[in-house]
């Protein structure tokens, strides 16, 4: 508002009408002469006796005082507060043993909060720092995982097809124990090893391939083949190979991620300027002078590149491996047990370990990549 | 140190870039290198330096190196070469770091560069931080650091602009003035070479042949002074008929090629 006052320039349709809130009015008001969902058999409106029209007026004040908040980012938390309001109201009906299934004034009400909600991350988004690069991601994720919840309850999805995230979490809670011995098993002994072996094979051979041309020349297509071998082929031989425990979990890793991580050295040895490579020749170092202070130093954003991938290539290999054969215990194992006996709740339980255990090992190798390569172009403050 | 290059020839594959250079480059000596682009300017740098090895005629060096040098022959670059992984004073140690010399005199090497180029306040920053007179600042620092007898420039001044240019070029006139250090220069700019070397070398187009030795009668100290603007402008006029010619021609055959 001020700004239209002291800005003459800025007199667009922009400042005469907030047509955001027009989008989300719209949806808001059909939503109003629609049911909200159906008690046995009969449809439930907004005035049927249900807590709804409070929650409606909690969202429309917050809408209010989002609008005549004297800073965009202050209206922007007040909108969000109407956002969660809004998006409680479901739980509030299935509280109260309602069927949601047909209640399609709830369903536009929840499109318009998304609405509303959008509007809210456009403006957070804007906002430098910590809320730009926590809160934004958080309150994202946060909205799936409620919009699952909600969906999956209100249409009443069979916990067989599609859990809600809640029921994932309860099975996460109940089974700790198993699910950490998995963990041990998969993660801290056959992932680990196999990921140290294989990661720090390619890198040894790309330095010898570095030195000795033709193992270059005879590595790199073989690198092309390598990536496409099935793992589903690989891991049934590396069992029979090397038996049920995790040494045959680690082979199966060290074939997936020897490669990439060959390739990813070799291109970042190659990365250094003809004239830093100058200037260490005009100052008398040798090859391994330059390795050290030159060349590996360059090669760093690479390095951390094949370690990314190679990451989530070993956690897959891993738990692929062990459908083929481990001790009765290991996340891989636990997945195509429970599946056997129809137990869907660990086994999503098991994939979201799995999940959280990828994305912290890739978060924890790109928080030390920002931390060693500051210095790089790729590096600029997002 | 003295340089006293004869008959040298360098080709690589079929193309030949350098061709019959015969030149004597005397202690304390200054001198510039000019010619076209391609006429091997930077390749009888390279070679007067040891990291390329000509096809044929001889290149030596002579006389004492002074105390306490690290690296007699030592590179200026044009693009700076600073690791930016490596902080300015980091950079300016890295030259000293397979020396063996005490914690005191290399700290002592280090400082008085970062003084003598005016960096101190900046000498933990990263080269992505200092603009591009300052990054070259900290190439001339990193090679004073190893006391040198002998300096190659290869066009150390083509990446910086005209403001930065002159500052540096004040630079480089200090620095002739207190230590005598032998001086290979290469550049394409004439104003360069008329403040700063005693004497220039015109070369040919490509493949590169002396064209022509021209000595610079002014003392470099008084070379601001308007009575030396006289001899100056007739040796710039001298100069650039000399560059012309072969610029011309290089640029046409470049076109037809």
């Amino acid at each position: 508002m001020s700004e239209a006052a002291t800005n003459p320039y800025r007199t667009s349709l922009r400042s005469a009408a907030d047509w955001g809130l027009v989008a989300v009015a719209l949806p808001a008001l059909v939503a109003l002469v629609l049911p909200l969902g159906s008690l046995n058999g009969a449809p439930v409106g907004w005035l049927g006796g249900t807590m709804a029209p409070l929650f409606l007026i909690g969202v429309v004040l917050a809408v209010i005082a989002g609008r005549s908040a004297p800073k965009r980012v202050w209206g922007a938390w007040a909108e969000l507060a109407g956002v969660a309001l809004a998006w409680l109201l479901p739980f509030h009906l299935l509280k109260e043993g309602l069927d949601l299934s047909a209640g399609w004034g709830l369903w536009l009400f929840l499109v318009a909060a998304t609405l509303l909600l959008w509007r809210v991350m456009g403006v957070l988004a804007g906002v430098p720092g910590g809320i730009r690069s926590v809160v934004v991601p958080g309150l994202f994720g946060l909205g799936l995982l409620v919009g699952w919840e909600v969906l999956v309850r209100g249409f009443q999805v069979p916990a067989i097809l599609l859990p809600p995230p809640s029921r994932i979490a309860a099975a996460l809670a109940a089974n700790a124990p198993v699910l950490w011995d998995d963990f041990r098993q998969t993660v801290l002994t056959s992932v680990l090893r196999g990921y140290v072996m294989g990661c720090g094979a390619g890198f040894l051979v790309a330095i010898l391939a570095d030195r000795v041309p033709f193992l270059a020349r005879g590595l790199l297509p073989l690198g092309n083949l390598a990536s496409a071998i099935p793992v589903v082929g690989i891991a049934p031989i590396m069992v029979m190979w090397f038996g049920f425990d995790w040494q045959s979990k680690a082979a199966v890793i060290v074939v997936m991620t020897f490669f990439p991580m060959l390739i990813n050295t070799l291109a970042g040895l190659g990365n250094s300027e003809r004239i830093q490579l100058d200037l260490m020749r005009s100052y008398a170092a040798g090859y391994g002078r330059t390795l050290v202070k030159l060349r590996l130093p360059n090669a760093l954003p690479f390095l951390f590149n094949g370690l990314k991938i190679n990451s989530t290539l070993a956690l897959i290999g891993a738990i692929v491996a062990e459908f083929f054969g481990t001790p009765v215990v290991g996340m891989g194992f636990r997945i195509s047990t429970e599946v056997a006996r129809m137990n869907l709740d660990i086994v999503w339980a098991t994939i979201a370990v799995a999940a959280l255990t990828g994305s912290g090992l890739y978060g924890a190798l790109a928080l030390l990549e920002r931390a060693t390569t500051a210095w790089h172009p790729s590096m600029r403050r997002r | 140190m003295r340089l006293l290059v004869s008959d040298l020839t360098h080709r690589y594959d079929d193309l030949t870039v350098l061709d019959g250079i015969d030149l004597t480059l005397a202690e304390g000596e200054i001198l510039a290198v000019i010619g076209p682009s391609g006429c091997g300017k930077s390749t009888l740098l390279g070679i007067a330096g040891g990291i390329v090895a000509p096809t044929s005629g001889s290149i030596r060096v002579e006389g004492e190196v002074p105390d306490g040098c690290l690296n007699p022959i030592t590179f200026i670059f044009q693009d700076f070469a600073l690791l930016p992984w490596r902080t300015v004073e980091d950079n300016i140690a890295l030259v000293l770091e397979h020396h063996k010399l005490s914690a005191a005199e290399r700290r002592e090497r280090v400082d008085s560069g970062l003084r003598r180029m005016g960096l101190s306040e900046f000498r933990n920053a990263l080269p992505k931080q200092l603009s591009g007179g300052m990054r070259q600042r900290v190439g001339i620092a990193r090679a004073l650091a190893v006391r040198p007898a002998m300096l190659l420039l290869d066009e150390p001044l083509s990446a910086l602009d005209a403001q930065t240019r002159e500052l540096l070029m004040d630079d480089f006139l200090e620095l002739w003035r207190r230590e005598k250090t032998t001086a290979l220069y290469v550049t394409h700019n004439l104003d360069e070479a008329l403040r700063l070397a005693d004497r220039v070398c015109v070369l040919s187009r490509r493949p590169g042949r002396i064209r022509e030795l021209v000595t610079i009668e002014v003392p470099r100290e008084r070379r601001q002074e308007p009575s030396a603007q006289a001899h100056l402008a007739e040796v710039r006029g001298r100069l650039w008929h000399l560059m012309k010619a072969e610029a011309q021609m290089a640029d046409r055959e470049i076109a037809r090629a």
